[in-house]
């Protein structure tokens, strides 16, 4: 084997003084950044196994660790960046594939960042959400154009509706990309929170079946782990076609994290890779999406809305529009900032558009062609507070995912290691020991005060804007003004630049 | 001055006023002149206006459609429209009288009208949605033109001055109906347009407005999807089209159109029995996008009476008071006593409560 190119990205700085050689980095460390070094009898570091995770600078007693970017200065080129040089020397190494993990963390323009809220100032009160009522309820699933009565003039039934306390969701996470200890978290904070949360197309342990009013059930082109009690086990069911991450390509768990329980409920072999088709070989056309709807609906005697998942990608406007006739309920579009367990990078970083722009195309598509009050509209990819919330919401989703922002409250740190199994904070692996990290009880209560949080938020910028109920909201426009965007980015977003 | 068409919303505060015979009986324009005149500092004499309903019995049959005009040739134009598209058996001046605070009005217009009967059988539609898509298209596409009103035997008298300037110059006095209401406004930022006084109209519907929609944005992209289109920069005009949608399009009843327009609180529906509670739920649900947000207060004005409703947490303003005869509703409490010093009742409805005055033997707006 010839020399390893490869530079640390991470330089470990101990403090000497302070570190009492405890040993807690060296346990905690699933990469083996830390050791004891029994000659100098002091601890030492192999920088480059460090990820950046911070398990040991958070769990270190004494507060000896720093972790900084590894100070490597290639010669200064903005072409030929130290980015680009180290991913040609990992494939030089191993002939594959960059893979990655989370959402997409190049610099490009957040679309979120450039739009402002509104408020109200004399003309029209502002509303204070601590002493007048603020509702957030949402009510996702298709809606006929209007109320109908029977003829004793009882109102009918309305097709099947998932009813959500916030606009909130936890976005799709398998088992198997994350442990069972997340999902545990999710999905009891999703039952105590009134929202929903997706299995992903990990299939449901049997210990999430008690949470399955609250559960959206993921068919994927894998359909690892779907059966008929599987479907019909959540409250609503949603074929994934893409995702964000990833527009094009199926789902990759790999093998190391496909253990005894991941091997039990996805229904493959233990320590296989899960690969998904990049289609579903049922679906070659929008036709072949309304049978898969369909079916689904049959197999669940048409008591569960279907939501379909895509990838915001070009065209997504004529797309959702195609979903929107081909009988979906729900759509869920995931923008190319939305993350992921595992990806290859050249994917992630370089194919779809952002969620702002597509989230705008298709509402107003849909508008166009009155579909937008039949169907409900979810985004995803990437959400990261309350105000973002708002700004989806006025654009003109329901409702939205939230994934990454959830793992965060549970502790991820954002070094995009997802795909090596080897998560320090137990959330994205399968090692048992990691696992165990996790103590799900903890993670309710953080994601849960994490959707408190926002959902006060979401209430008082509502108040602020002289409105007491999310609908109100949704679709409106006028609550928003760009800054800094061209004449194109403002037509498509639909809102007029601060100012006007 | 006339003023023209504004290219962003206005917002204003006002005043309104209603009275209802509910035995029908006409009487002359002066009481609802005197109400609104009382409350004057409610408004800033950049728009007043009526509406009358039972006005032109001898008409009855006939849309009333009033107009305004900029200039001849934009009359022209919709006379040529109008000629093409309806029976014309009356087109006159409406009259009015010189006021000195009044200034610089436009032409204005009104025309009895019948559908023309092959047109009509050819577009396939109700003679309603015949006359309510005319309406729109002259509103969106005739320069220069403001169909002020469209209904049958029921017109709305508007403009830019003070409510009792404005009935003035239009001698209401002279005008008798069984349901007038009236409108005193305060724009923010304007300097008044004739067509943007209340009250807004289409066909029968006039609604009078106090207040502000925070929800308009989401109102009036949810009325596109009907092919409503909001052209008048007012939140008084997407009031209007949502119930001209729900009450006449989808053929609602009022208390139904009343509960997506001012839709009962969560915490209520959940104390509500399951019969009611999913009514409420299925009506929110569907028609979440018409709920109206922000503080108002309204008066829609039919031919068969009125509905009156504050928003549901009452950010403005609402009175109302019956005698044996009459049901008012107002702004102030003042504004009714001054035409009715001792009603038999007078209450200030919740927030959200529907007002229902209607003529007696009639079911339902």
């Amino acid at each position: 084997m010839s020399l390893n190119y490869n530079n640390p990205e991470f330089v470990i700085e101990r403090d000497q003084d302070k570190c009492i050689e405890c040993r807690v980095c060296a346990r905690q460390c699933a990469n083996e950044a830390h050791f004891y070094d029994e000659d100098l009898e002091r601890m030492r570091e192999e920088d480059i196994n460090c990820v950046n995770c911070h398990r040991c600078v958070t769990l270190c007693p004494t507060n000896a660790l720093v972790i900084k970017e590894y100070p490597l200065e290639y010669k200064k080129n903005s072409n030929w960046t130290g980015g680009m040089i180290s991913n040609i020397q990992k494939q030089a190494n191993t002939g594959g594939i960059l893979l990655t993990g989370m959402g997409n963390p190049t610099d490009k323009k957040i679309y979120w960042d450039h739009i402002l809220l509104n408020a109200s100032q004399v003309t029209n009160p502002s509303i204070d959400p601590l002493r007048e009522p603020m509702e957030l309820k949402t009510i996702l699933g298709r809606k006929p154009d209007k109320v109908e009565f029977d003829e004793e003039g009882k109102v009918k039934d309305l097709p099947p509706q998932l009813e959500l306390e916030t606009p909130i969701m936890f976005g799709a996470m398998s088992f198997g990309s994350i442990s069972i200890n997340a999902c545990k978290s999710l999905a009891q904070a999703a039952n105590e929170m009134g929202m929903m949360y997706n299995t992903g197309e990990g299939g449901l342990h049997e210990d999430l079946y008690p949470y399955k009013d609250r559960t959206i059930v993921q068919v994927a082109s894998g359909r690892f782990g779907v059966h008929q009690e599987y479907l019909n086990a959540g409250a609503a069911i949603e074929i994934k076609i893409g995702q964000g991450a990833k527009p094009g390509i199926g789902g990759h768990l790999p093998g190391e994290k496909v253990g005894e329980e991941v091997s039990k409920t996805r229904m493959i072999p233990k320590g296989t890779d899960a690969i998904s088709p990049a289609p579903h070989h049922d679906i070659y056309s929008i036709e072949d999406l309304r049978q898969l709807i369909y079916a689904l609906k049959e197999a669940t005697n048409y008591e569960k809305p279907v939501s379909v998942k895509i990838a915001a990608v070009h065209n997504v406007a004529a797309i959702a529009s195609g979903i929107a006739s081909a009988g979906a309920d729900i759509i869920a579009i995931d923008g190319y900032r939305g993350g992921t367990g595992a990806a290859p990078t050249m994917i992630r970083d370089n194919v779809g558009i952002p969620i702002e722009l597509a989230l705008a195309a298709v509402d107003s598509r849909l508008r166009e062609q009155s579909l937008r009050n039949k169907v409900s509209l979810v985004v995803s990819g990437s959400i990261r507070n309350s105000a973002d919330i708002v700004k989806a919401v006025a654009l003109g989703a329901d409702a939205v995912y939230v994934a990454s922002a959830a793992l965060i409250a549970l502790g991820c740190h954002m070094c995009q290691k997802c795909y090596t199994g080897k998560c320090n904070w137990g959330i994205a692996t399968q090692n048992p020991e990691l696992v165990k990290r996790l103590n799900p009880e903890i993670g309710v209560e953080r994601v849960k005060n994490l959707i408190e949080g926002w959902s006060h938020e979401i209430k008082e910028i509502l108040g602020g804007m002289g409105i007491n109920a999310l609908e109100s909201l949704r679709g409106n426009r006028l609550m928003l003004r760009g800054i800094d965007l061209t004449e194109k980015e403002l037509e498509i977003l639909g809102i007029k630049h601060a100012g006007e | 001055m006339r003023g023209s068409r504004p290219t962003e919303k206005i917002m204003s505060g006002c005043a309104i006023s209603g009275i209802l015979n509910r035995r029908g009986k006409c009487f002359s324009g002066k009481e609802i002149m005197d109400s609104i005149a009382l409350m004057h500092d409610r408004s800033n004499g950049l728009g007043g206006g009526f509406a009358a309903y039972g006005i032109y019995p001898d008409h009855k049959d006939e849309y009333a459609i009033h107009m305004f005009y900029d200039d001849l040739e934009a009359k022209e134009k919709v006379d040529y429209f109008l000629n093409r598209h309806f029976v014309i058996l009356v087109s006159e001046k409406i009259p009015t009288r010189e006021v000195e605070a009044i200034n610089n009005p436009p032409i204005i217009w009104r025309y009895f009208v019948r559908p023309d009967e092959r047109k009509l059988s050819e577009s396939g539609l109700e003679e309603d949605e015949y006359v309510a898509q005319s309406v729109m298209n002259i509103n969106a596409n005739y320069r220069g033109a403001f169909v002020v009103s469209s209904g049958k035997n029921m017109g709305v008298f508007k403009g830019v001055g003070y409510p009792e300037d404005i009935g003035e110059f239009y001698k209401l006095e002279e005008y008798e109906a069984y349901l007038w209401t009236a409108h005193g406004r305060f724009p923010t930022n304007t300097p008044g347009w004739w067509g943007g006084a209340h009250p807004f109209t289409l066909l029968d519907w006039s609604i009078v407005h106090n207040g502000e929609i925070s929800s308009y944005g989401a109102n009036k992209r949810y009325l596109e999807m009907f092919d409503y289109k909001c052209t008048m920069q007012t939140d008084t005009e997407a009031i209007t089209y949502l119930f001209d949608l729900m009450l006449r399009k989808h053929n609602l009843p009022l208390e139904v159109a009343v509960k997506a327009v001012a839709a009962p609180l969560w915490s209520e529906v959940e104390r509500m029995d399951d019969e009611e509670a999913k009514l409420v739920k299925s009506i929110r649900a569907v028609y979440g996008s018409a709920l109206l947000n922000g503080p108002f207060s309204i008066i829609l004005g039919h031919k068969d009476g009125f509905l009156a409703l504050n928003d549901r947490i009452k950010l403005r303003p609402l009175v109302v008071a019956e005698d044996e005869e009459r049901t008012y509703v107002a702004s102030e409490e003042a504004a009714i006593r001054e035409i009715c010093s001792k009603p038999e009742k007078l209450w200030s409805p919740r927030g959200g409560e529907p007002v229902i005055g209607l003529l007696e033997g009639r079911s339902g707006v």
